[in-house]
């Protein structure tokens, strides 16, 4: 069974990002530049997959400027066997990248594809989405757990109020949430054998993918600063206060 | 050997995520239970922290001084126990073999230093032979195709999870000084060996050191460390420059933890009616502190440099050893003093770092015996 896994470059999650002063985008010239978590808890998963017998194969794709190598390096290191880079400077929207990781499949044939729920950048919580309705597979998004059996995928989905399970047929898309694993920690050795294996580039162009946005940035603020607090002087007060002032409960 | 940035980054950048996530929360658990978790032992041999410094043929990363540095460094931003586990095996508890073992010495004990399976511990103080350290004692008697190994050593790091210990003993009793001694590879188990109780220690718990007891201990004679007797104090020379500026890089990866520590306690901490970073007087520690770590650096990556161009560096490395263990105990007292009464208390870890860093300025020759090296070379130079 081939996996394919996507990968995205994403600013660290332990930086602090500031928009710029003109407000046009938030600043992370020279910022700490990581694998999105959500991805390493896909690879972590096609890994494991793998380690069980399950997969054969595992391919990591990322779309992004060059850099990004970085993160399928990073993928390969913790146990993916190749890497493709489809290299764009372009800001790829979600639907862009939906594109190009249906022309990958095209290409590929990978009978499960395993991807972030979403990316601490942009937060936006659709590409998984996308591919499903472009490529017509079935999708089991926010997978907590996920089992392959006789041709199928049992995903476990986090779902407001409760868990839910669905059964997929393959191929079939998976979006991973936080639940899902505890990603590892690449070995050295692994890291040093990762630089070895096969890494290929494309682009959206060569894969007959336009890139162009649909959405236009018109503002990007921070958030408002929080007001200090108040003291309430007994749970009747406080009572008063949620019913009355914050009108959060009733 | 890695030599490409790309790789070295990526290794780096997991360490880094290795310590600040998972090691670093364990620090005060570690200082009060005095003991290293288990699962953590095997994660750090699954990650291959064993093997830094063995040769890639042998299965291990095989890093460039400058490589091995870097991340020193980044092992230095958490507890000094952590590092202190993979020390041996890195440094003087592998490195007899890596320099001067036979063949058949290092296919048999260097992949197993590599994937951590084995612990190498090294044997060369005594109760009576410390920084001078040439006169060791401890005899090993030829007896047939055995060795007679009698003797009792000190303050062994390691030891009490030691497979293999290499021991520096006389094989020439007629023979006073280095000439005399040779270097043996023993295993744990063999009969005669006895450990020490573990030392009561000032810092750096979790990280155990013992005597060592050899009590008529039968080694094969080809537990000659490289097959030839008289060679065993040089083998261990060589492993010094290394080890020095290894505790170089560490001590400024504990400095630059402490600086951390103590700059943000200094940004929280408000009295007279501002946070205490904007007191000038709190800003000269936290400025002399962050000039004497990047000078420490700096010297550190430099003798680096020059080694790994195979250039000798035996003053730079002792200059290093000196500045940064000294550096980082004055680095350590002024995170202390920033932090206030905070800083006696053992809720904050500059209380407990301020104890471990006092180990680097002892071990792996001392302060002073660095200055010596330092001045010998520069006489010796101008003769
Ligand atoms: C936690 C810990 C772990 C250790 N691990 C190991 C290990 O794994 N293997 C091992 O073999 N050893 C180990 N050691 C021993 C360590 O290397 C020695 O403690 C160190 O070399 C100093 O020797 P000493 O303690 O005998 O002090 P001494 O040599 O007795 O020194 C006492 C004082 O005299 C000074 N001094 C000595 N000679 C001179 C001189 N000529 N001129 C000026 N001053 C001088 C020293 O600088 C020091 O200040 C360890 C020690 C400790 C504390
Ligand atoms: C073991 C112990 C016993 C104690 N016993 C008692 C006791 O019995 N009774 C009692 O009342 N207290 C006691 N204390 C408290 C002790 O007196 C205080 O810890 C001490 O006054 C320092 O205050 P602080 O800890 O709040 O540090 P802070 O005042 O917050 O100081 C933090 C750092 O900022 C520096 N700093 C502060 N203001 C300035 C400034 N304007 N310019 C430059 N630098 C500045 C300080 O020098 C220090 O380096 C005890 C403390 C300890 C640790």
């Amino acid at each position: 069974m081939k996996i394919l896994v996507a990968v995205k470059r994403v600013v660290d999650y332990n930086v602090k990002v500031r928009p710029k002063s003109d407000g046009t985008d938030v600043d992370i010239a020279n910022a700490k530049m990581s694998i999105n978590p959500f991805c390493e808890i896909a690879v972590e998963e096609a890994v494991r997959l793998k380690e069980k017998g399950v997969a054969t194969e595992i391919v990591a794709v990322s779309m992004g400027p060059k850099q990004s190598q970085e993160q399928i390096r990073t993928a390969m290191a913790l146990g993916a066997d190749r890497g493709i880079l489809v290299e764009s400077d372009d800001a790829l929207e979600p639907l862009a990248v939906a594109k190009c990781l249906k022309a990958i499949i095209a290409n590929e044939s990978p009978d499960l594809v395993i991807m972030g729920k979403q990316s601490i950048d942009g937060d936006n919580n659709q590409t998984g989405q996308m591919l499903g309705a472009l490529t017509s597979m079935p999708q089991g998004t926010f997978a907590s757990e996920v089992e392959i059996a006789d041709g199928k995928a049992k995903v476990t989905r986090e779902i407001d109020g409760g868990l839910q399970t669905v059964e997929l047929t393959l191929p079939a898309i998976v979006t991973t949430d936080l639940r899902l694993n505890e990603p590892r920690y690449a070995s050295l050795p692994n890291i040093m054998k990762a630089k070895k294996k096969p890494l290929d580039t494309t682009t959206p162009a060569d894969l007959g993918v336009d890139t162009a946005p649909r959405v236009q940035t018109l503002k990007v603020e921070p958030p408002a600063e929080r007001q200090a607090g108040i003291k309430v002087a007994d749970v009747a007060e406080l009572v008063d206060k949620l019913k009355n002032e914050a009108k959060v409960i009733s | 050997m890695i030599r490409d940035h790309e790789t070295l980054n990526q290794l780096i950048d997991t360490l880094s995520r290795y310590v600040r996530d998972r090691l670093v929360p364990l620090e005060s658990q570690v200082a009060e239970e005095d003991a290293i978790p288990d699962a953590v032992v095997e994660e750090m041999r699954e990650m291959g922290l064993f093997g830094l410094t063995i040769p890639e043929e042998y299965g291990g990363l095989g890093l460039t001084m400058e490589e091995e540095v870097l991340v020193a460094m980044e092992l230095g931003k958490t507890s000094p126990a952590f590092r202190s586990l993979i020390g041996t095996n890195n440094g003087i508890g592998s490195a007899g073999i890596v320099f001067d073992g036979t063949e058949e010495q290092k296919q048999k004990y260097l992949p197993k230093y590599a994937s951590g399976e084995l612990i190498g511990s090294f044997c060369l103080t005594e109760p009576d032979v410390g920084s001078d350290s040439a006169s060791v004692k401890t005899t090993a008697v030829r007896d047939g195709d055995h060795y007679i190994i009698n003797g009792t050593k000190r303050f062994i790091t390691n030891a009490p999870r030691a497979g293999t210990f290499t021991v520096m003993a006389r094989t020439d009793s007629s023979v006073k000084g280095a000439k005399g001694v040779s270097a043996f590879i023993v295993e744990a188990g063999l009969e005669g060996i006895s450990l020490g109780a573990k030392d009561k220690k000032m810092g750096q718990a979790g990280s155990h050191t013992c005597d060592v007891i050899f009590d008529n201990v039968r080694v094969p004679a080809d537990s000659l460390i490289g097959g030839v007797e008289g060679k065993g104090f040089y083998t261990a020379m060589k492993v010094l420059d290394r080890g020095r500026l290894h505790i170089s890089a560490v001590s400024v990866g504990v400095a630059e933890r402490l600086i951390d520590d103590a700059l943000r306690f200094s940004m929280e901490r408000t009295q007279f009616g501002q946070p205490i970073c904007e007191h000038q007087l709190i800003q000269a520690m936290l400025a002399d502190s962050q000039a004497e770590t990047y000078a420490g650096k700096s010297m550190v990556m430099e003798a680096a440099r020059k080694r790994d161009r195979g250039e000798p560096v035996s003053t730079e490395a002792a200059c290093s050893k000196l500045f940064c263990t000294e550096m980082v105990g004055r680095v350590a007292d002024r995170a202390v003093q920033i932090h206030g009464g905070a800083g006696y208390i053992s809720e904050y870890a500059v209380e407990r770092f301020y104890r471990d860093v006092r180990l680097f300025r002892l071990y792996e020759g001392t302060s002073q015996i660095q200055q010596i090296v330092i001045a010998r070379n520069m006489v010796k130079e101008k003769q």
